[in-house]
């Protein structure tokens, strides 16, 4: 601090909190267009609305960080010292989600295994799967 | 006057001790830095749990539709998708616009300022915490979700119902895969309704209501209870520093309420996690 006067960082603060609310009635009010709750019949795609919805928190996140808790105005390094690492987040997320579509798959496989392996007769013993129902 | 002001230097000198090896790295306080840093570590377990949610979402083959789970409203109102956690949102940015305003109040030394905007701040804490006690009191007690049951599910085809829940759904209502239900407990039984598939694996078969994705429940009780949490310990510190800056304690330190500023920083990091359980708990 002490790179604002008193009366302009109480400007800031309003106009900030003023375009989070804005975003946050923005957000869900196009969630629920999207979805087909507002306007009978009409529906945008998921990916769509999945994606504004994503992009919009982050640009909620850079005010809270940056103006609410003044990021913006600490030096270089302690900048880069906390936000570098969560880069390391964007490999896990992309890793993660991968995983579960994979996870999807080999729950299919186990619902309904491969018609071949089971023909040709070499699935060892103790292999066979058995799901009792409802096992999600 | 001279050894008024040599006196006052030698007060700075020592309740500036923190860094003994020198300057400020980063010209930030010790205090400061090191709450940045567990910020950042508290980071990465939210993130954990939120991958967690988004991996176990992509491998169910459904998922229960958060505009139909959370669609009550305080007043026996249902079917008002999104309106009550819509509020609960507001109501954190609001309490965290109020703890802008205490900080920047602690920097110009305006103790009754700072007072008076932790009070808002703590009423908006605590009305945040009183929304989420309803919330889970509605999931739990009304509609019976648990961590291990979790009765929202969604249909996975399209079809008719042949009987009727005496709620929403008629006999020979017909439902579109992707549409959600809740299956309904009465008397310490679940009531699972029965229905004709029409398309899919299994058209023209008799199917019944199948409970949702368990994981639902765990995710969800388990992640806004640990938020909740956080939002507990932080109205339970604001308490203490409002306290404590009512007291004149925070006066005779001269750092212009830095501690004010350190709970600040914790403050706003709850609602920085609120807007990322918001957007996959409710919004995706």
């Amino acid at each position: 601090m002490g790179h604002l006067s008193y009366e302009s960082s109480k400007t800031i603060a309003t106009k900030t909190i003023l375009i989070l609310a804005f975003i946050t009635i923005f957000e869900v009010v196009f969630a629920l267009l999207g979805k087909g709750y507002l306007v009978d019949g009409f529906y945008i795609s998921g990916w769509i609305t999945g994606g504004m919805m994503i992009l919009l928190s982050i640009v909620k996140a850079y005010l809270i960080v940056y103006e609410f808790m003044h990021m913006k105005y600490e030096v270089p390094g302690l900048v880069r010292t906390v936000l570098f690492p969560t880069l390391l987040l964007v490999w896990a997320i992309i890793a993660f989600l991968a995983e579960g579509r994979y996870w999807l798959g080999s729950r299919e496989n186990v619902k309904n295994p491969p018609a071949t392996e089971s023909s040709s007769g070499t699935t060892p013993q103790g292999l066979i799967y058995e799901l009792p129902e409802n096992s999600l | 006057m001279a050894s008024d002001t040599m006196t006052d230097q030698h007060h700075h000198a020592e309740t500036k001790p923190s860094w003994n090896g020198g300057s400020e790295p980063f010209k930030a306080s010790y205090g400061k830095l090191m709450m940045w840093y567990f910020l950042l570590s508290d980071a990465f377990t939210f993130s954990g749990f939120l991958i967690a949610y988004g991996a176990l979402r992509f491998s169910m083959p459904s998922w229960p539709v958060p505009d139909f789970v959370f669609s009550t409203f305080p007043g026996g109102f249902h079917h008002k998708p999104l309106l009550f956690v819509t509020l609960m949102t507001f109501i954190l940015l609001a309490s965290s616009f109020t703890m802008v305003r205490a900080v920047q109040e602690g920097h110009r030394e305006n103790k009754m300022g700072v007072v008076k905007w932790m009070l808002w701040t703590i009423i908006g804490g605590a009305a945040f915490l009183g929304c989420q006690a309803w919330e889970w009191n509605t999931l739990m007690g009304k509609e019976h979700m648990s961590v291990k049951i979790n009765p929202f599910g969604s249909h996975t085809e399209s079809g008719t119902y042949l009987e009727g829940d005496g709620h929403d759904i008629k006999e020979g209502d017909t439902f579109k895969a992707g549409d959600s239900y809740l299956i309904h407990k009465h008397d310490g039984e679940w009531h699972p309704l029965k229905y004709r598939a029409e398309d899919g694996v299994d058209a023209g078969k008799e199917k019944q209501q199948q409970f949702g994705p368990k994981a639902f429940g765990a995710l969800f009780f388990f992640i806004t209870g640990f938020h909740g949490f956080h939002v507990l310990t932080g109205v339970i510190f604001l308490l203490i520093i409002c306290v404590n800056s009512y007291t004149g304690l925070y006066v005779s330190r001269k750092n212009g309420y830095e501690m004010v500023e350190k709970i600040g920083l914790y403050w706003h990091f709850v609602d920085l996690v609120w807007v990322f359980v918001f957007l996959l708990f409710y919004l995706l």
